[in-house]
Order: structure tokens, then C-alpha cells, then sequence
């Protein structure tokens, strides 16, 4: 049955290599740059930090002098490892980066000094035990609270983040003071305004980018050991966009996607509905639109740990209950990006987003009146056909 | 004017020539181990005005120029299923290796749909091995069932593979034939009830596919859904039908 399934469209990717809005290679490039430059800031005394949420407090990493990297794994050869520990039945992202962990294959994970984790999910947070009772690394657990509107939930964050401010000033003798804590704010509102102008080029009609080049984008800076440097890169590029060679025309499908996150590794269902000759125009998942609209007021004289708590409990992830903020987004980005459907991901055994699928089906198809599409599958290429036929399916419904 | 649908599924190939209007020629064959042989062959010799292929094997047969463009099965049952009934708006097709649900809007077009393509359990090829594991052909299961006297023996284990050792020792243990073979339909019709009330259905109820030549899954789907179930007269052409329509529209520059 394998042996005659042929991809659609994989001509229209090929043909056009040159003629593009923007050069991804300076980011392809930076896969193995990146590495190297870690590896010389941290010979020449910088510390590193790995992250695996858009909960973790990067402002305070920079603070700390360190270098923030995100560690979440999206590479499914590194499951295999995880699943000598951890149930098979786990969502693919955990296990990925519980692997990458413990098998030694993640060379950002080895240069780490200490990786922080939060209470986000079931999976994560037992997973995190597990991975500290290996003592492979120092890992620090924040206590995330999970019903954002509740003032109590700001208060406990504040404390979370006291305490990690704490912990780092200790183990690596620094002093975070609100000085520098205000420019680490500045580094990271000016990161996410760049991200922002970049993302939003695809408001134009028709798109500019592809969903492809935006994560090799995406996914490639954030391992940049100089957060001004990436800054700048990502500013260059979106200013250097060329109109005259958009990835779509006015015909081409606009989808917008969302759900759990989706990395380089992980992109399967991007390329799916890329070889079907639509685009994903705009993401609102970690990694693409997420959290780029929140920006903490850098003239607010109050303590910078509290704008900072404050900024962070209006991430509008599933794991926080309710989370109407993230139907907002959606439903915004859908007018903004002039969306003709959305596809909702969700990694199997991630309870949050499965569930949470019922509220954003309802908000596209009930009150947005456009096509639905709820995927659920794992970083295997095994479901890649039947994939198919629903995304073509779900294709063929706009009109 | 001729145009050609070319359905490629996991069991068997459906090919369906039209007129604009008519029928003018159908065939359902075995896909076996060379799906494009097969299909070339049942095109052989015919020249087309247009064709257009679906099921798994699509873009095989696009790619070797069998047919000039695709649509999935889920959009070709919804188009050969509202040449069929004008008036359908769900349609349940369970073939050999998946099932799928379709709603469709009163103008033929699709509004939602659901598949199940994860496990043998739900489909054909439960039918087929439980038919096996009971001694009997295929064709023979489903009336077999309806000759029982009371209910179904009720079956513990959804999965193919166990439910198959079940049969056996229920077989084993004396139970009547005819009830296993009924527990064995209602087990699949609770699975696919679930799938349909899912994405919800209201009248007319199509179910076709090639599980839909069975007369016991009929009347169970229609006693469990509480709903009349209209079968085409050919099943297991709706999907080739489709796509043939598609391709004359196609000509005809009408979308959809
Ligand atoms: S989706 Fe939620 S839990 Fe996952 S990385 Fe993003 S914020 Fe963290
Ligand atoms: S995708 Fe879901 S289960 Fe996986 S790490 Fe994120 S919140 Fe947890």
C-alpha cells in the first residue's frame, strides 16, 4: 500500500528556489554557526541556560548575564531514547526533549549550565522529576499557576520569579539588578517587535513567505547566543522582504495554524499543506505569534519583576484555565491575515490541546463561519498519507 | 462528451465512465499488488475528454497521466452520492481500510467530515476476518446474521486481532453461529454510530462503500441511528462516480 503514494506537489517547491521574498540561507546557515558560537562564548566564561516553555523568564537569564536557549525537542530520532523512562503513550514533544536530554544528541543541552522547566503540563512536570533524578544537569522547576485571571496567580508568579532571580544570582555570583533587569525587558520587547514586523508581513495579499521559510526562520534565530545580533538579523530580513516575489497568488489558500508547538523536525503537517499548494500564512502556536503581541511598558516605574509576572500570565497557552485569550488571537489573526481556514494540531497525548480543540472549533466554525480541520498525531512520518487525504480534504471545503 | 473517475482504494479499483448524464460504463476490480497495471488497463484503449482520480492511489494515477487532476474521496462520495440522491446530507462509507463520515450542505458540497484510518476495527477488514475465523465468505456474513434468533452475542474486544481469538472460542464454547455473526455487525455499527453522532447527521442517510452491499450492517446502522438508511444501487461506485462528475464539471468550467 506504501510503495504508490506519491506527494503532490513537490515541483512547485523546487522551481522557484531562486525567485523568493526573502534569503533564508543567511538562517539555514546558522544551524551550524549557532553551535559554534555557543561553544566560544561559553569557552570564554558566558554562562547558558536552557528553556523549554514560553513561561520561562528570559529577561531574567539575560539579566543574569547568561544565554537563553530554547531546548524543547522537535526531533522524533530522539524518542526512542526517551521511551526506556517514559510511557510510550506521552506527547511527542516531552519525550523529544526528555531524549535529547539524557542520550547526550542535543549538543545546546550539553553546553547548558542548568535548564529550567515550569509546572506547565502533566507530562512536562513528572517528566522534569525524572530528568533531575538522572543527575545529568541542574534542573529548576518554577511553579506556574493556571488560572490567569485570578490575582493570586500574578502574586505567586512574582515569588516564583523572586525566587529564580535568587537561585541564579547565587549559583552564578552575580547581582540582577532592576537596572539590568529593565534592559533585559528592552532586549526582549525590541526581539518580539522585530518578530512581530516579520510575522505580520504576511498580512499582505498575496503572502510573502511561506510557513516553511517563516520556521526555519523562527526556529533557527532562537538558538542565536546574541539576542542583539538575532535581533538585528530578523529586522534585516523582514525589511529586505522583496514584494515582487510573493510565495502564493491572490488565489493561493490562507491557513492559519495552531495548537501545539511546531519546530524544525516537527513540521510535517506545514509541508503537508504546502505540497498541497495552500499556505500557512500565520501560526499562532509558541514559536510563531504566541506571545509576540506582549510587550511590558518600559516607562512603568514599578518593580521590573511584577511587569515582567504580569506580562507572563497573559500568555495565552492551553495549559491555563480558562484561556479565552487565545480565541481572541485566533479570531484576530484570522481578520488580520485574511484566513480561509484554520488547522488546529494537537500532539497526541497533549490533554490541554486536545481538549481545548472544542472551543476553537467552535469559534472558526460557529462565530468565524470558515473551514475546520483537528489533527492529532506525533512526530512519525507513519500517518503522513491519511494526513493527507484530510488536509486535501479540508483544502477542497474552501471556496 | 466522456469523462473518466478512477477510484484507486486499498482493496479494490472502481472506475466509472459519464456522459454528462448517464452512466455509460462501470467496473470494480481487485487493486492487488500493481494498482497503476490494474487501472491502466481498465482505461485502455478509451480516450477521455477528461479524468479524475481518488483514493489512496490519486496521485499515482495523476502522476503517470491516468488522470488529469485529483480530489479526495471525501469530496468524490459527496459529489457522486448528490448525483445519486439530490437530497443527501450525510454519508457513511465503509470500505476495506478506513471509514469516513461526511456532511454534506444541501448544494452537494462538503461541510465536515471525520475519518477513522487508525485501526482495522471499524472497517471492511474486520468484517472480512471474522468471516474468516466463522467459516464463511464474506458475501455470506452479513444474511448469516440476520438469521439469528435473538440478540447478538455482545463481543468484549474491539481490536481485529482479539476479537478474532474471541469468535473462535465463542464458536468454541457452543454459542449459536448466527448470534456471534450478529454480535460481530453490532460491534463495528457501535463504532461507527460513534464516528456519525460525532459529526452529527440528519436525513438523507447514504451509506455506501463496499460494507454497504451487507444487509445486516443496513438494518443494525438504521435501528441504531434511529434514522432510514438509503444504499445505492452500486455501492461501491459512488466514490469513481464523483470523480467522474468532477471531471466533466471540470470541462465545464462549473466549480464544484
Ligand atoms: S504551548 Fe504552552 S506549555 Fe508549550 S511551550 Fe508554549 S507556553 Fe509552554
Ligand atoms: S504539547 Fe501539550 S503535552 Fe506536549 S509539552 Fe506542550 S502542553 Fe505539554
Amino acid at each position: 500500500m506504501e510503495k504508490f503514494m506519491i506527494p503532490a506537489a513537490e515541483k512547485i517547491l523546487k522551481g522557484d528556489k531562486m525567485l523568493k521574498s526573502i534569503d533564508t540561507d543567511v538562517f539555514e546557515s546558522l544551524r551550524t554557526k549557532n553551535v559554534d558560537a555557543l561553544i566560544a562564548a561559553k569557552n570564554s566564561g558566558s554562562r547558558i541556560i536552557g528553556m523549554y516553555c514560553a513561561y520561562c523568564p528570559r529577561e531574567l537569564i539575560l539579566a543574569a548575564g547568561a544565554i537563553p536557549i530554547g531546548l524543547c525537542g522537535t526531533v522524533e530520532s530522539a524518542i526512542p531514547d526517551a521511551e526506556k523512562d517514559l510511557p510510550r503513550n506521552l506527547c511527542p514533544m516531552v519525550k523529544s526533549s526528555y531524549g535529547l536530554a539524557v542520550s547526550d544528541k542535543c549538543p545546546y543541552f550539553a553546553l547548558s549550565d542548568m535548564v529550567i522547566g515550569e509546572t506547565t503540563c502533566d507530562g512536562k512536570k513528572k517528566m522534569f522529576e525524572i530528568m533531575e533524578s538522572k543527575n545529568i544537569k541542574d534542573v529548576y522547576v518554577m511553579h506556574l499557576p493556571q488560572m490567569p485571571d485570578n490575582n493570586v496567580s500574578v502574586d505567586l508568579w512574582l515569588s516564583e520569579l523572586r525566587r529564580l532571580k535568587d537561585y541564579l544570582g547565587k549559583k552564578f555570583h552575580v547581582q540582577i539588578t532592576d537596572a539590568k533587569l529593565r534592559e533585559a525587558i528592552h532586549i526582549t520587547n525590541e526581539e518580539k517587535r522585530v518578530l512581530q514586523k516579520l510575522l505580520d508581513l504576511n498580512q499582505q495579499q498575496p503572502v510573502l513567505i511561506s510557513g516553511m521559510d517563516m520556521l526555519k526562520i523562527t526556529y533557527r534565530i532562537g538558538f542565536h547566543p546574541d539576542r542583539k545580533e538575532a535581533i538585528r538579523l530578523i529586522e534585516q530580513v523582514a525589511d529586505g522582504v522583496n514584494r515582487a516575489f510573493p510565495a502564493g497568488d491572490l488565489k493561493t489558500k490562507r491557513i492559519l495554524l495552531t495548537g501545539t508547538p511546531v519546530g524544525i523536525g516537527s513540521e510535517k503537517v506545514i509541508k503537508l499543506v504546502e505540497e498541497s499548494n495552500a499556505l500557512i500564512v500565520a501560526q499562532e502556536n509558541c514559536g510563531g505569534y504566541k506571545n509576540v503581541g506582549l510587550h511590558i511598558d518600559e516607562n512603568d516605574p514599578i518593580d521590573p519583576l511584577l511587569l515582567m509576572a504580569r506580562k507572563y500570565m497573559k500568555i495565552p497557552c492551553s495549559v491555563m484555565s480558562p484561556n479565552n485569550d487565545r480565541i481572541d488571537l485566533i479570531k484576530k489573526m484570522i481578520r488580520d491575515f485574511h484566513i480561509d481556514g484554520v488547522i488546529d494540531l494537537t500532539w497526541q497525548a497533549c490533554h490541554t490541546y486536545n481538549l481545548e480543540s472544542y472551543m476553537v472549533a467552535k469559534a472558526v466554525k460557529d462565530d468565524m463561519g470558515l473551514p475546520f480541520l483537528h489533527l492529532e498525531t506525533d512526530y512519525s512520518q507513519s500517518d503522513v498519507e491519511t494526513l493527507r487525504v484530510r488536509i486535501e480534504a479540508f483544502l477542497e471545503m474552501i471556496n | 462528451m466522456l469523462t473518466a473517475g478512477l477510484d484507486i482504494g486499498s482493496r479494490t479499483i472502481a472506475l466509472v465512465e459519464w456522459d454528462g448524464m448517464h452512466i455509460v460504463r462501470k467496473e470494480v476490480v481487485f487493486t492487488g499488488i500493481d494498482p497503476l497495471k490494474k487501472s491502466q488497463q481498465l482505461m485502455a484503449g478509451k480516450h477521455y475528454d477528461a479524468s479524475v482520480a481518488t483514493g489512496y492511489g490519486r496521485h499515482l494515477a495523476s502522476v503517470n497521466t491516468l488522470a488529469n487532476c485529483v480530489i479526495t474521496e471525501i469530496k468524490a462520495y459527496a459529489v457522486g452520492a448528490h448525483q445519486l440522491f439530490p437530497d443527501v446530507r450525510t454519508i457513511l462509507d465503509i470500505g476495506g481500510q478506513d471509514s469516513k463520515v461526511i456532511q454534506v450542505k444541501p448544494d452537494g458540497a462538503v461541510a465536515n467530515f471525520e475519518m477513522n484510518d487508525k485501526c482495522a476495527a471499524g472497517t471492511g477488514r474486520f468484517l472480512e476476518n471474522m468471516a474468516l475465523a466463522l467459516d464463511l465468505n464474506i458475501e455470506q456474513l452479513g444474511p448469516h446474521a440476520l438469521e439469528a434468533s435473538g440478540k447478538g452475542v455482545v463481543l468484549s474486544s474491539m481490536c481485529t486481532v482479539f476479537a478474532e481469538s474471541e469468535v473462535v472460542s465463542l464458536i468454541g464454547r457452543g454459542e449459536d453461529s448466527h448470534s456471534v455473526a450478529l454480535g460481530i455487525h453490532q460491534s463495528i455499527v457501535n463504532r461507527v454510530c460513534a464516528v456519525v453522532r460525532r459529526v452529527g447527521y440528519h436525513p438523507r442517510f447514504v451509506f455506501a462503500g463496499g460494507v454497504a452491499l451487507n444487509p445486516c450492517m443496513r438494518q443494525l446502522i438504521e435501528h441504531e441511528l434511529k434514522i432510514p438508511v438509503s444504499v445505492p444501487a452500486d455501492p461501491q461506485i459512488v466514490g469513481a462516480l464523483g470523480a467522474a462528475i468532477q471531471a466533466a464539471n471540470n470541462l465545464s468550467g462549473k466549480k464544484n
